[in-house]
């Protein structure tokens, strides 16, 4: 009887959500007729006055700024202001973009793009908590707010862009993937691997593409999925799978970092897709997404003009560069727009630094995490990292 | 005047009295126990319902904030990735239903053979716990008390990562007569492919099913009614078992053709392969279900009166017949019911294979999850498939827990 009874409030409870998830479906869809319908379309409507009000730094005019804006319109940054830190979902086994260093602290590209962002809104780059997040959980907890900005290795596509109620900035890092296999299996092509087995990563993009390049070469695999980093690689290093894929960034830095005799390894000479590696933060708050945008592209700005943290104080008082002196807050208001203060992108440079010294500190040729710069220069060394104007 | 009137032969007394008895009887409703425990369970019943409605509606209202809806839409949508197990065709332009139903495919089977792997060892070890020799006595306790008191998924960890893994690579394959070739990328037996006259070869095992279970039953009337014992399940057996070869005999074309697994290159091909992942969870599953199974068991038949087995002693019976007309049937009616929560736990448990890379439901549905994005949504429908799993399991249980409690007289 117990269990009956058990089972059947069970039931209830499914059938309760899947009741519930039917009514949203319906609601979603334009044209739907009914009064939660008519409910909705109001809210998306909508909009209302947000006066944000900045403390603007001394010597600089008091701005009000007063714009028409959608609801949740600068909700995230005064949220992190009231807390007091920036809580940055970051991947935390990455070797070179985000990993625990023998300090305890958190370091690598990524993590130092959760930098960039504290230094932007606290003048203080210490102020992030990290929050290491597995491939599957990433974008729930930024869909539930637990954490503020994700970034995290993560690949801008379409369905990620819209589906999933995220925006991606900007792109940080212009990654490809690519296939590793033993030095001494002597696979060189795709076809080499007919009918072999490879290891890879669960919920990736990677898994899709892997699926889709081995469609249309027509080559037979059996994918070993696994759900974290160190499981995939520990199986390759074990010899559970003839390759492994991920983006090629990972397969360099991991393979150093996590595989037992690296030269043994070598990353096979072809591109299976693009992977534009970027922030990615929740639709729904404007500011917050032109904060974490802007904040990138003060980094590319920077060393665009050759501003850096060793030259960014002399910068600052002898610089005539009407470009470097709106990045610097000495001509205009532009942290201001931003609902920052206007000297954000002098403390993100004095603090953490431009593009340049943030690539070289974590993936340069002088750390064990080496990635030549390929696409990852400036446009005007024919890279792809580029900033629009600041102005 | 001087006439006392007796109260009970008084009228106006009994009229007096019986509107108090019945303002007894009549409790005000508040008041009323029948009623009051109805309106306990409607009160509770609303409770729930509004805290379930209030959770629902609060994670509607915080997916419609980020312009999220639920709906199930998605399911007919190529899925995009491929899966390593699948026991129905799939590949990357098939839906994500038919991934979630590989998956669930996969559970079934992995459940499946670990129930059945489980429930023998158990009952192996449960009996030898409470064999009187002292080297077979100690080895099931040791057995039972080092597997239940080491978690699961530690012990699912262990075998992966330090028996199935570590298993010598393909070019130094340990090759078992057969051939079974054992590597460290699976473990391949040979197997059989079906031909074009595997068809017919199916109506002919059924036919030879049918024919052996009626002579089985038919054995076990005669039996019943004469007194002797004919074995009726082994002459059922044996004649399942000419029919078989009497039809593989007369087919034009034999109805399967061995495949042999061999070592091709860097690769296992042919047989049928068995991953270290799947041989990982299955043998983690059932030894440490088993003991608790087997514990189950010994209490079962710890249960049986000592008498029960002197008396059967006494008539002459064996050891083994003791244990097997005398012992077990009742010690069924003490097992079943604790063993069906083991059944439940050992297909619960199987989604820790998401820990070792098995692609089993829970797997499945977690890469659907990342790749549609509906969270909710999938978790829903995972929720409900393990529950109709364990709902129909532990139907099946009952159903087999009412005929074994026939048994007792």
């Amino acid at each position: 009887m117990n269990r009956k009874v058990f089972a059947s409030f069970a039931l209830i409870a499914i059938f309760a959500v899947a009741l519930a998830a039917c009514g949203g479906g319906g609601g979603a869809t334009p044209g739907g007729g009914e009064s939660q319908t008519a409910v909705e379309t109001v809210e998306v409507i909508k909009t209302v006055v947000v006066t944000v009000e900045v403390p603007a730094p001394a010597g600089t005019p008091q701005v009000k700024i007063q714009v028409a804006q959608a609801p949740g319109f600068g909700d995230t940054l005064k949220a992190v202001q009231a807390r007091g830190n920036l809580i940055c979902g970051v991947n935390g086994q990455l070797p070179g973009f985000s990993f625990l260093n023998p300090e305890g602290q958190f370091s690598g590209f990524d993590a130092d793009f959760c930098r960039v962002l504290a230094a932007a809104i606290f003048g203080d780059p210490s102020k992030v908590e990290f929050r290491p997040t597995t491939t599957q959980e990433r974008f729930t907890v930024l869909q539930t707010g637990e954490i503020d900005v994700l970034v995290r290795n993560t690949t801008w596509s379409l369905t990620r862009d819209t589906e999933l109620g995220l925006n991606f900035v900007a792109t940080t890092f212009y990654d490809g993937q690519g296939i590793m296999v033993p030095r001494d299996s002597g696979i060189a092509t795709l076809k080499d691997l007919e009918g072999g087995t490879i290891c890879v990563q669960k919920g990736t993009t990677t898994e899709l593409n892997l699926a889709d390049v081995m469609a249309t070469e027509g080559v037979s695999y059996t994918p070993a999925v696994f759900d974290d980093i160190n499981a995939t690689y520990g199986a390759y290093g074990e010899g559970r799978c003839d390759a492994v894929t991920s983006d090629k960034s990972q397969l360099s830095s991991v393979a150093k970092g996590l595989l037992p005799n690296p030269d043994d390894h070598v990353i096979m000479d072809i591109t299976l897709s693009k992977e534009p590696l970027g922030p990615v933060v929740r639709h729904g708050d404007d500011q917050w997404f032109d904060i974490v945008k802007w904040s990138a592209f003060a980094t590319f700005a920077a060393e665009e003009y050759g501003v850096s943290a060793a030259n960014v104080d002399d910068a600052r008082s002898t610089s005539t560069n009407p470009e470097v002196k709106r990045l610097l807050g000495l001509e205009s208001d532009m942290g201001l727009k931003l609902g920052l203060t206007n000297d954000w992108a002098y403390n993100i440079i004095k603090l953490v630094g431009n593009y340049a010294e943030i690539y070289d500190r974590n993936l340069g040729p002088d750390t064990p995490t080496f990635i030549p710069r390929g696409l990852n220069s400036g446009y005007m060394d024919n890279g792809l990292i580029y900033s629009p104007p600041v102005r | 005047m001087s006439y006392l009137p007796l109260p009970c032969s008084n009228p106006a007394f009994r009229m007096e009295k019986s509107p108090a008895i019945r303002s007894q009887k009549i409790v005000p409703l508040w008041r009323d126990e029948r009623i009051l425990r109805i309106l306990g369970q409607v009160v509770f019943l609303v409770l729930v319902t509004a805290f379930l409605v209030y959770l629902v509606r609060n994670m509607l209202v915080n997916l419609n904030r980020l312009g999220l809806g639920l709906g199930f839409d998605f399911l007919p949508l190529t899925s995009g990735f491929d899966i390593g197990e699948h026991l129905i065709p799939y590949g990357r332009s098939d839906t994500f239903l038919r991934a979630l139903f590989v998956g669930f495919l996969n559970t079934v089977l992995v459940s499946g053979l670990g129930i059945l792997v489980a429930t023998l060892l158990g009952l192996i070890f449960g009996i030898a716990r409470l064999s009187g020799n002292f080297l077979i006595q100690s080895l099931a306790r040791i057995y039972i008390e080092f597997l239940r008191n080491i978690p699961l998924l530690v012990l699912l960890f262990f075998l992966y990562t330090s028996v199935f893994i570590q298993l010598p690579r393909v070019k130094e394959a340990i090759t078992l007569p057969g051939p079974v070739l054992i590597t460290n990328r699976g473990i391949a037996i040979p197997w059989g492919i079906p031909t074009e006259t595997f068809s017919e070869y199916q109506y002919i095992l059924g036919f030879g099913l049918i024919s052996a279970i009626a002579l089985e039953r038919g054995l076990t009337l005669y039996s019943r009614r004469t007194g002797r014992a004919p074995l009726g399940w082994l002459w059922g057996l044996v004649l399942f078992v000419l029919v078989a070869i009497f039809g593989w005999l007369i087919l034009p074309l034999k109805p399967l053709t061995l495949d042999e697994p061999v070592v091709q290159g860097l690769r296992l091909a042919g047989g049928r392969q068995f991953s270290p992942e799947f041989m990982a969870l299955l043998s983690g599953l059932a030894v440490y279900t088993s003991a608790f199974i087997a514990d189950v068991v010994r209490a079962g038949i710890q249960a049986v009166g000592r008498g029960q087995v002197e008396a059967a002693r006494s008539v002459g019976l064996n050891g083994m017949q003791t244990l097997r007309l005398i012992v077990l049937p009742q010690a069924l009616r003490v097992i079943v019911p604790p063993l069906t929560s083991q059944y439940l736990n050992l297909t619960k448990n199987s989604s820790l294979a998401v820990a070792i890379g098995y692609p089993d439901l829970f797997h499945v549905s977690g890469t659907i999850l990342n790749q549609s994005g509906r969270t909710v949504e999938v978790i829903v429908i995972t929720m409900a498939i393990y529950l109709s799993i364990s709902l129909f399991t532990s139907t099946f249980m009952n159903w087999y827990n009412r005929r074994v409690r026939l048994v007792e007289r």
